[in-house]
């Protein structure tokens, strides 16, 4: 079995637009939640959103690629582009090597909605134009990727709700572990425009905190009234020790655990024993003990009954342990398809500068809150061990677990 | 619309939807060539006709034009046939 190793990293989110940026972010908890006025009149319950600025590719890409690529898409370009320059992964590696992609995303709305109102109103497919097709289909991401950057090896998208990101991780994990590739670009990317999540709004699932935006995301505070929707694109290039060795690249770190789990119950509603069974067999898988690991990156969204659930089952897992814990969707908001990858690029920053993000807005605990060790502000610690949850609708569960190359 | 007002307006949209600079757009020219269109970027084509002039176009009514000249001449005769949909 090969060793598995993290060469390189890229984000583009709400709270930076580079590594340097989101570093800075999450060492000060800066918030990049706001109100859009324009999801009030659309007939959102809440305006609350991250917000992320659709980056200027014209000089990047040619016509033919950016028609074909979605909003998310956009934003995985942008992240790959520096996470492969991380990497020292230059376009003749790309060339003589063959380089693989698994993407989380499990939505193009945007797009979709777009094309059909075209073809309602003209009576026309043909006016949607050529790129709409690629940029309605779930596997978007990969399709656009692996065009744009020459890749040819395994290829496809992960579609796993808000766990997404994370098992596209787990899988590529497991592709290298194997021997079936050397390097894969992992990552999971998110739209966030006013059609994206409608339906998700409809739910009352997101924070009404209007009045204070950047105080609404409060993941494990007692007063949490539901998450904020946001997104953008994180990429990490994964890859085997022997490769990464060979070719001199850095290491920001070891993929050595990953496990996953189905909660076998509700489509929405979350259980403990889902998460329970999901984090258990990633400390197995990574050969460790509850205790060897220093910081758990939580997938609390700040909703009322997903956040006592995680809590309950970290509390469980790691009973007498009591590694520190925050979520950094306290600021960032829920990037649903992608946070299961971009929290395990904000985990390997802290990895990096030694440092734990602050869980913003964590004012007063609950009862199971409360039995969490949860970092209130920025704590200076050498991290050795992370662990990082992502679960999703379904019941789909994923925990990884990431270990600094000693 | 005087031919000169059709031909201007399709230069426009050529230089701005396939991002050609607008010296390489002349009447003797290749279209297919100049633009570097592949099967994908005529669907496109069909559709800034349409956005401009307001008549539907089949893809197979491309089969003939080579020129930028083979292509106002079309767009004009359909505009002049007052084809509008």
């Amino acid at each position: 079995m090969n060793r598995v190793v993290i060469t390189g990293m890229g984000v583009y989110s709400c709270i930076g637009k580079n590594l340097d940026e989101v570093r800075d972010s999450l060492y000060k908890g800066k918030s990049g939640i706001t109100l859009d006025t324009f999801r009030k009149e659309f007939g959102y319950r809440s305006g609350l959103t991250g917000y992320v600025e659709r980056p200027n590719l014209k000089q990047l890409l040619d016509r033919r690629a950016r028609i074909m690529l979605p909003e998310q898409g956009e934003y995985a370009y942008v992240a790959t582009l520096e996470a492969l320059k991380n990497a020292g992964i230059d376009a003749d590696y790309l060339n003589d090597h063959e380089i693989g992609i698994l993407y989380g995303n499990d939505s193009s709305a945007k797009a979709v909605i777009e094309s059909t109102d075209i073809i309602r109103e003209k009576k026309d497919t043909t006016l949607v134009g050529s790129g709409s097709v690629f940029q309605t289909m779930n596997s978007t991401v990969t399709m656009n990727l692996s065009t744009i950057f020459k890749l040819r090896g395994v290829n496809f998208t992960i579609s796993a709700a808000c766990a997404s990101g994370s098992h596209a991780i787990g899988l590529g994990y497991h592709f290298i572990k194997t021997g079936l590739q050397d390097c894969i670009v992992c990552g999971g990317a998110q739209e966030i425009n006013h059609y994206s999540m409608a339906n998700f709004d409809a739910l009352s699932a997101f924070s009404v905190m209007e009045s204070a935006p950047t105080r609404a995301s409060r993941p494990f505070d007692r007063d949490r009234d539901g998450l904020i929707p946001s997104g953008g694109g994180a990429t990490l290039i994964l890859e085997s020790l022997e490769s990464a060795r060979k070719r001199g690249a850095p290491i920001l770190g070891e993929v050595i655990g990953y496990g996953f789990s189905s909660n076998g119950a509700h489509i929405s509603n979350p259980t403990v024993d889902g998460p329970v069974r999901s984090l258990s067999m990633s400390l197995k898988d990574a050969g460790i003990s509850a205790s060897e690991v220093d910081y758990i990156n939580a997938h609390a969204t700040s909703t009322p009954a997903g956040d006592a659930s995680e809590a309950k089952a970290i509390n469980e897992v790691f009973e007498g342990t009591k590694p520190l814990v925050s979520s950094t969707k306290s600021m960032t908001g829920h990037e649903c398809w992608m946070a299961g990858a971009s929290e395990i690029v904000y985990s390997l920053l802290m990895m990096q500068n030694n440092f734990i993000a602050p869980n913003i807005n964590f004012e007063n605990p609950d009862e199971d809150s409360a039995k969490l060790n949860i970092a209130k502000s920025s704590v200076e610690k050498n991290i050795n061990v992370f662990l990082s949850n992502s679960f999703g609708f379904g019941g789909t569960n994923s925990s990884l677990i990431v270990r600094k190359l000693t | 619309m005087k031919n000169e007002e059709v031909i201007e307006k399709i230069n426009e949209f050529l230089v701005e939807e396939f991002e050609v600079e607008a010296e390489r757009i002349v009447p003797e020219a290749n279209l297919k060539e100049t633009l570097e269109l592949d099967s994908l970027d005529y669907i496109d084509l069909v559709v800034v006709i349409e956005s401009n002039f307001s008549f539907k176009v089949k893809p197979e009514d491309f089969v003939n034009i080579q020129s930028f000249q083979d292509f106002y001449d079309y767009v004009i005769s359909r505009v002049n046939s007052k084809e509008l949909v």
